[in-house]
């Protein structure tokens, strides 16, 4: 089972849970698995087209999907999945 | 790290690097045009791979204190040029801290007012030094972070029309900074680089240096080391007010590393025990994606922008905390 960690601004529609437990061998895979028991997060999460919202953020294991096979990056086993906005930051 | 690069003996024994080409040290009219020039210095004590050279560009070294001061020269350079500055005007930027003491600093030297809009957590040692060089402090809600300094600064300029923002995050002088200065100076001390890594934070480093590096060379890559948000700076009501700096082009990038406070603090005591070097909290992080980096590369040069120093981290106890007992704690501060 592949964790995903779901930041505050979209725990309201995933049962105010931190993590969710999921199954899948990719990113993908793994987001629509957590789509299916929270469907309230995919208007977030995926524009209509199906692609990942410009403002979210998805890392396995500390990174950014977009730079390795977006969501045909694997994923498995130990594997953790972070969910986050896009913030600002700079000093 | 390997024990064949433990002592002095074998530092000794390493060929010396490239000589360097860029002007250090010198002499100059005024503090102002001391900005920059900053050395590049190998750290092999801390570099996992014996068949990559790990070079850190020590921006510390900056007249503030951090690679921002570069930023705020060509910020107020570019006012000055457009002709936006009155008599009346107040300079004003949302920055958490190093923008600010850098924009404070020349404005002191140049006769403007400052006036700099900080999450209200940021830490003592920033809001001191913004203080005693005349900056004026306006305070945004701490839960919001950055994201709440940039809507307040913004709200504030559509009031009072005194409020001129240079506006860092949306600015191309911010990146036309790193791309005639920074990485200048990078092209002349280590023209063999192979990758480049620095923080994310408004773009404007990876951005500038990497638009330049990439004319020097187009295979170089760029790399974002990028902090993992504590749960308390998250204070967004919807992705939608989500946050990507204007000057931000993510496809000029090759990877971004998700690094959390208590990797970054780890890495950074690290870098101070086995080089002696002391720096700020995102620079541990910096220090994470590019050993990370060198791992995986067979061999090549790396070059790790560490954009300050730790001075302004000493009230948060970053190098004496027990990190495995405060993690949560660690984690949820706002350091960058």
């Amino acid at each position: 089972m592949t964790a995903v960690r779901i930041p505050p601004v979209l725990r309201q529609q995933a049962g105010n849970q931190k993590k969710v437990e999921v199954t899948g061998s990719t990113v993908g895979e793994a987001l629509e698995s957590l789509l299916g028991t929270y469907p309230g997060l995919r208007e977030q999460i995926f524009t209509a087209d199906g692609s990942l919202n410009r403002f979210v953020n998805v890392y396995v294991n500390g990174r950014d999907v977009r730079y390795e096979q977006e969501l045909a990056t694997p994923v498995g086993g130990s594997d953790e999945v972070i969910l986050l906005p896009a913030m600002a930051g700079g000093r | 790290m390997t024990g064949r690069r433990s002592g002095p003996e074998t530092d000794a024994l390493r060929p010396h690097a490239h000589g360097g080409n860029a002007r250090h040290g010198g002499r100059f009219p005024s503090i102002v045009d001391a900005i920059g020039f900053t050395p590049l210095v190998e750290v092999p004590r801390v570099c996992p791979n014996p068949n990559v050279r790990l070079y850190v560009k020590l921006e510390f070294m900056n007249p503030t204190g951090s690679v921002k001061d570069r930023v705020a020269k060509y910020l107020i350079e570019d006012l000055e040029s457009s002709g936006r500055l009155r008599p009346d005007s107040i300079i004003i930027e949302p920055t958490s801290g190093n923008t600010g003491i850098g924009l404070a600093m020349i404005a002191r030297r140049k006769g403007y007012r400052v006036a700099v809009v900080v999450p209200e957590n940021v830490t003592m040692e920033r809001r001191q030094l913004l203080a005693l060089f005349g900056a004026e402090v306006i305070d945004s809600p701490g839960h919001l972070g950055s994201n709440g300094a940039v809507a307040l600064a913004k709200h504030l300029v559509a009031k009072d029309p005194r409020f001129v923002m240079p506006y860092q995050y949306g600015n191309d002088a911010n990146p036309r900074a790193h791309e005639e200065t920074t990485a200048e100076e990078i092209i002349a001390d280590c023209p063999e680089v192979d990758a480049f890594v620095a923080g994310l934070g408004t773009g404007g480093t990876l951005m500038g240096v990497g638009r330049r590096l990439r004319r020097h060379n187009p295979d170089v890559r760029i790399f974002a080391a990028e902090p993992l948000p504590g749960e308390t700076v998250q204070g967004l009501r919807s992705l939608d007010e989500g946050f990507i700096p204007e000057i931000f082009d993510p496809g000029l990038i090759d990877g971004k590393f998700l690094v959390s406070n208590t990797e970054a603090i780890e890495s950074l005591r690290e870098l101070t025990e086995k080089e002696g070097i002391f720096a700020g909290v995102s620079c541990g992080a910096v220090m994470v994606a590019a050993k990370q980096l060198a791992r995986e590369m067979e061999h090549g040069t790396i070059v790790a922008l560490l954009a300050d120093g730790g001075w302004k981290y000493l009230s948060e106890d970053i190098w004496t905390r027990d990190l495995e007992a405060d993690e949560e704690v660690v984690d949820s501060l706002n350091l960058w």
